[in-house]
């Protein structure tokens, strides 16, 4: 048995099918991942994301360490509530983890994948040296996404008028502390919705609230075809500590200004985008295939330039056929995929394929 | 739990076959097999007419998650196949041992049958799986 959310019982109330998740018992689904993915881009689904680590920073010097931390630069967080989404790299420049980070009126709030949790705190309380900080995991808060085009007006219903006002003025990116609860609208799916992220022993009210107001369950299978749709990544995937952001479609994250900001990564960063530059470094790019099969994670490709390989695949049931990431020679035209021995032609894309409901790729 | 008929047959990789009243017999995967893969999105079929042998690899169903090959769970002559799937392959999870059937065969030797599993060591070989 692995690690529960506090949901636990109510994802088996609401039929959950349950997988291990990097050491966590997770509903992978509750019937059919396809129609929990539909009910996302169509309506509202709610999916407890609470096995993901919250790290608060603070202290005086929070914000100066996050800047040689963090590949983006939190001096963007012009105010409380913002939130930006971000690598953390080692001195090779190679992505250690990917996170979002929140400005919070005490500080800051990372957001950081389960499956790297142990070496993610490692490597914050190691950097530590010589700024005045505090790194304080918070594994008592739930987290819980609600998405999908009616998702804003399914929370506004279930909180207080005057919490609703505020929930309905936030634009992207930008959250709100309301008592226990911080809710901002950032999340992984490419649909409006917002993230709770609260004490866990107010996770059953609120999921039995969102529940009984037509909010559907979702389970981490569908929100991996989801986020794939959108074209973001997820790490230990489509990125790791091989993989540099420049070649993992993360180069917009990167905040290169103002020019004396030194990062973790950032020398390492140079000499990438000198490789990127004479062709040797590989790029991220998104995949097609429209006629019938399934691309799969580490199924091989061969492009003009050389080989690569899928690093997430799956069955888009938005667009009902086969979508991937994939990591080939930079400035590839053609590509095949070798699928189940057949060398099949797969057409390369822009890595993203569906925001708010709509095919988004030519 | 999963629906195990006890009208049928089963083959350790999760086919079921089922002798029809024309002689022919059906063929199809179990409920355990199809709530094993999870939404089925494309089911590739055999050829209508062609010789296959027990255990040979005929048709692949293909979930969101996974592709699985589907064996012939004995040997014969494949006499038709079910187009249905091609445009409906959800067939398969929402009716596994009826309109979800995905070919027909005239079985060889039909006492071949025997060596396959009944309802209650399938349910058996489910659990210890």
């Amino acid at each position: 048995m692995g690690q529960q959310t506090s949901l636990y019982q109510k994802h088996l109330d609401a039929g959950a099918k349950i997988v291990d998740f990097a050491g966590w018992d997770m509903p992978i689904n509750y019937g059919s991942l396809i129609e929990e993915h539909n009910q996302v881009r169509t309506a509202a689904g709610v999916f407890d994301v609470s096995h993901m680590t919250v790290v608060d920073v603070g202290g005086t010097d929070a914000e100066k360490y996050l800047r040689y931390l963090l590949a983006n630069d939190v001096a963007k967080l012009d105010e409380v509530g913002r939130a930006l989404y971000s690598a953390m790299l080692n001195h090779d420049g190679y992505v250690l983890d990917d996170l979002i980070v929140y400005r919070m009126s005490f500080g800051y709030r990372l957001v950081v994948n389960c499956a790297t949790r142990a070496k993610d705190l490692r490597w914050m309380i190691q950097n530590t040296d010589g700024y005045a900080v505090s790194i304080q995991e918070r594994p008592r808060l739930a987290i819980l996404a609600v998405h999908g085009p009616e998702s804003i007006n399914k929370v506004c219903e279930v909180v207080e008028e005057d919490q609703a006002n505020q929930i309905r003025g936030l634009k992207n990116f930008r959250g709100v502390e309301l008592e226990r609860f911080f809710i901002a609208r950032t999340g992984y799916t490419g649909e409006k919705g917002v993230e709770f992220i609260f004490p866990d022993s107010d996770a059953s009210e609120l999921w039995d609230k969102l529940l009984a107001a037509g909010v559907k369950p979702i389970g981490i299978g569908a929100r991996d075809t989801l986020r794939l749709e959108a074209g973001m990544n997820l790490y230990g995937h489509d990125m790791d500590e091989s993989t540099s952001p420049l070649a993992a479609n993360m180069e917009f994250t990167i905040a290169y200004e103002p020019e004396d900001r030194e990062f973790i990564g950032k020398p390492a960063l140079i000499a990438h985008k000198q490789l990127r530059d004479a062709g040797k470094l590989p790029e991220l790019v998104g995949l097609v295939l429209e006629s019938r099969g399934v691309l799969r994670e580490g199924q091989k490709l061969v492009t003009d330039k050389g080989g690569g390989i899928i690093t997430s695949g799956s069955f888009s049931p938005t667009l009902k056929h086969s979508i991937a990431l994939a990591r080939i020679p930079i400035n590839s035209q053609s590509c095949e995929v070798d699928l189940r021995g057949t060398l099949t032609r797969v057409r390369i894309v822009n890595p993203n394929f569906v925001r708010f409901g709509k095919k988004v790729f030519e | 739990m999963s629906d195990i008929p006890d009208d049928l047959r089963y083959a350790s990789t999760h086919e079921w076959i089922r002798i029809n009243d024309d002689g022919t017999a059906s063929v199809g995967i179990s409920d355990h097999a199809q709530d094993a893969l999870g939404d089925i999105v494309f089911v590739e079929l055999p050829e209508p007419g062609s010789s296959v042998n027990a255990k040979d690899e005929v048709a692949v169903v293909e979930s969101v998650k996974a592709a699985s090959d589907i064996y012939s769970p004995v040997s014969g002559e494949v006499t038709a196949v079910n187009e249905a799937l091609v445009d409906a392959p959800e067939t398969v999870n929402s009716s596994p041992y009826e309109n979800g059937w995905f070919f027909k065969m005239k079985v060889g030797d039909e006492t071949k049958l025997q060596e396959l599993m009944d309802a209650h060591a399938y349910s058996n070989h489910c659990d210890n799986e």
